[in-house]
């Protein structure tokens, strides 16, 4: 593999992990529930790409349309209907203790995870799984042999979700 | 090629954000968003284990490949699911208490 692909797969992973670390502190960093949202929105878009990059192309394609095209969209919808948006809703007034502590475990928590996980895999650079592992023949060939118990159970989840967030939002069943 | 190590920082710290907002903010809406931050920021390090795979010599390449990708599909399932409930959870919330401070919900019972 010559340098410059290199230099450009890392320039590319460089610039998409920065996008996806600065909206992830946008959304906790952000007073209004919108531009939390917005935030959370180029997070998806961000790790969408980064699957592409890992060559899961099918987790990335459904990464944008489950995600960004379906959940955000339903935060989105909610804080419409509760006009979360109006800067006077939800006063949340500083306080530094809770936010000192959090921070505070937060650095901690990176420290030690890092320490504990980064460190002896920092070494690891070869990719061992085919190119084609993402592909959705691979996918479908695997969620319908091996894991289509899980995949069925996994349908009844979706159900009584649904069923749970119907009754949720009647007034009178 | 670009480290492991790489995909999994993000990972870890998009996770860590995800906990910090959880601690630190009153908005249950947000809350909900950095429980999403959490979640996808595991679905990145499955990925990631997934492609750069066997660690840990289990099986062949492709199976715990396969098995990362899995994993990943089924907690976006879930995590579908749980905001559905629980977007409707807080909107049940709305409309009985006409507040939606995460502070004064200390009570399990309305």
């Amino acid at each position: 593999m010559p340098p410059t692909d290199e230099l450009a797969k890392l320039t590319l992973f460089g610039a998409l992990a920065g996008v996806a670390a600065l909206s992830a502190v946008g959304v906790v960093a952000f007073g209004n529930a919108v531009r939390s949202a917005l935030c959370l929105i180029a997070n998806f878009f961000c790790l969408a790409f980064l699957y592409f990059t890992l060559n899961a192309e099918l987790l990335g394609i459904t990464q944008v349309i489950v995600y960004t095209g379906a959940i955000m969209v339903l935060f989105l919808f909610v804080i419409m209907l509760l006009n979360f948006g109006s800067p006077q809703f939800l006063k949340e007034p500083p306080d530094y203790l809770r936010k000192g502590i959090g921070i505070l475990f937060g650095v901690v928590l990176f420290g030690l995870i890092s320490s504990q996980v980064l460190m002896p895999l920092a070494k690891v650079k070869a990719t061992t799984a085919p190119d084609d592992y993402g592909a959705p023949q691979q996918i479908g060939l695997s969620l319908f042999t091996t894991y289509v118990w899980p995949f069925e159970v996994a349908s009844i989840l979706l159900l009584i979700g649904i069923v749970g967030s119907i009754m949720l939002a009647k007034r009178k069943i | 090629m670009v480290p492991l190590a790489g995909y999994l920082g993000l990972g870890l710290f998009m996770f860590t954000m995800g906990v910090v907002g959880v601690m630190i903010r009153r908005n249950p809406i947000v809350i909900f968003m950095c429980i999403e931050l959490m979640l996808n920021s595991v679905n990145l390090t499955f990925v990631a284990f997934a492609r750069y795979g066997s660690v840990t010599h289990h099986g062949s390449g492709i199976q715990s490949a396969m098995a990362g990708q899995m994993i990943v599909i089924f907690v976006m399932a879930v995590a579908a699911a749980e905001v559905a409930v629980g977007l409707g959870i807080i909107m049940a919330i709305f409309r009985l208490r006409k507040s939606i401070d995460i502070d004064d919900m200390s009570l399990l019972r309305g």
